[in-house]
């Protein structure tokens, strides 16, 4: 909590040396953290650009899709945790990785509950995780392999569930420019586990690499904004899979972490 | 009839051409979403050129393990860049022409640190400007394209840190949030703009006067 109060401090000082111009708009309803970051960018000038304004999401639905994306942080936190907990399981010298990627998952738990609640929502209280799948996975915590496929699992799902949401968060400028900030942390943890698995860091086609398919259903696209972007450049179709990260609504991420919750 | 689709989104906001050389010999990218597509054009051009250069003659006793990376990153580049010319078809800004001296394709290092640089260019650059869009048709794109940047960065940094945290560092995540530090391309609160770093890149520079 004292680097919360340093961090406020700072941004307070930010603010004022800055004359940041939405200054009271931000501090009507959002988390420290997010104004700390939010204080690069004027907005003001955003709203000056906007004479097709987006109908912006309800408050309502803002705090349903931060609950949502504060259930699977609250997935890949508690995950980290217990693995980081269980002597023996993390090879020695990826350590460092798993402890970068660990602090990141507790920061963003932290943020989002932060924000709802400046928001006047209620936070989700955390669920009880099964990280064994009712059994499917009773190895979790004693095969590093294991371990890694999940955590490779969980990180490209949390790729796609931020991805999904970033149009339903469009008019809501700050929490869409928050998710967006917490989507690409989520793709750099993804790369880097699918490194120590073997691969190079992108999704080739829908390839589940022996995880769960339906995670990667439909990364197999190429059409982009109506254009089928194979037949606008030279390079293969494998590679136009790999260039586009696509989204995966509510449903079928939820249905991958079932599952993992008890 | 898929190509017409695209542009016929852009039609919505499109006023004017965009994009012609200015007095002075630099190219303004335009206003709103066409500047932001355009910037992201004139990115992904600078990286396809970039990895191209590497893929030409690789740097000195590169295993095959980072000639395949580099040879990925540099096709998804090229399908980033060839899209975005597609999706702004006459109101895409001209092709640039690069300045890569600075760049000693046969070192490693140099390599390997040139390419961080311009992923790391590309995720502030998508995560800053996208909630600009005005269409939401328009975000898809930098939402679709600024993970597999993160996911470029992140191996770069590997290869130049392995074992590390740099993957997901302090220098370009906020360890307290766990956010991305993200700047708008003229903003230069992180030091040198967005606009400025594209431009060491390029001999035939470019300006975003009508963006953020």
């Amino acid at each position: 909590m004292k680097a919360l109060k340093i961090f406020e401090e700072a941004y307070e000082k930010e603010v004022i040396e800055k004359n940041f111009s939405r200054r009271e708009a931000l501090t009507r309803g959002l988390g420290l953290g997010l104004k700390t970051a939010l204080a690069a960018v004027p907005f003001g000038l955003l709203d000056a650009l906007e004479n097709k304004a987006q109908a912006a999401p309800s408050t309502p639905d803002i705090i349903k899709i931060l609950n949502y994306a504060l259930t699977l942080e609250y997935l890949e936190d508690t995950f980290y945790k217990q693995g980081l907990a269980t002597p023996g399981l993390i090879a020695a010298g990826d350590m460092n990785i798993f402890m970068q990627i660990s602090k990141h998952e507790t920061a963003h738990v932290a943020l989002l509950i932060t924000t709802i609640t400046a928001l006047g929502g209620t936070p989700a209280a955390p669920p009880t995780f099964d990280f064994t799948a009712g059994g499917k996975f009773p190895d979790v915590f004693t095969s590093y392999q294991r371990f890694m496929g999940l955590s490779a699992a969980f990180e490209d799902l949390g790729v796609r569930a931020y991805k999904g949401q970033m149009l339903n968060l469009a008019g809501a400028k700050e929490v869409l420019y928050a998710a967006l900030n917490i989507h690409s942390v989520e793709a750099r943890h993804a790369a880097e586990v699918r490194r120590l698995r073997g691969s190079k860091g992108w999704i080739n086609f829908a390839e589940a690499d022996g995880l769960p398919g339906f995670i990667y259903d439909g990364e197999e696209n190429v059409v982009q904004l109506g254009i089928d972007v194979t037949k606008v450049t030279t390079v293969s179709y494998g590679a136009v899979t790999q260039a586009f990260d696509e989204p995966l609504s509510m449903p079928p991420v939820m249905q991958v972490v079932g599952p993992f919750i008890q | 009839m898929t190509l017409a689709g695209g542009s016929l989104i852009l039609g919505l906001t499109a006023c004017r051409k965009e994009g012609q050389p200015g007095s002075g010999g630099v190219t303004d990218v335009g206003s709103a979403d066409i500047g932001i597509l355009n910037l992201a054009y004139a990115l992904e051009q600078i990286g396809a050129a970039f990895y191209i250069k590497a893929n030409a003659a690789y740097y000195n006793n590169a295993p095959l393990s980072e000639k395949r990376v580099l040879f990925d990153i540099m096709h998804h580049e090229m399908a980033h860049r060839d899209f975005l010319k597609a999706l702004l078809g006459s109101n895409a800004i001209r092709e640039l022409q690069f300045d890569f001296s600075f760049v000693d394709f046969t070192s490693r290092d140099s390599v390997l640190k040139t390419g961080k640089l311009l992923e790391d260019t590309d995720v502030t650059f998508y995560n800053g400007i996208a909630p600009f869009l005005q269409s939401t048709d328009h975000l898809k794109i930098p939402t679709k394209i600024v993970s597999v940047e993160a996911r470029h960065s992140a191996a770069l940094r590997d290869l130049l840190y392995p074992k590390s945290a740099e993957f997901a560092g302090d220098d370009i995540v906020d360890p307290l949030t766990g956010l991305e530090f993200s700047f708008t391309p003229n903003s230069t609160a992180n030091g040198q703009s967005i606009v400025a770093t594209i431009n060491t890149f390029l001999l035939t520079k470019i300006s975003a006067l009508q963006l953020p």
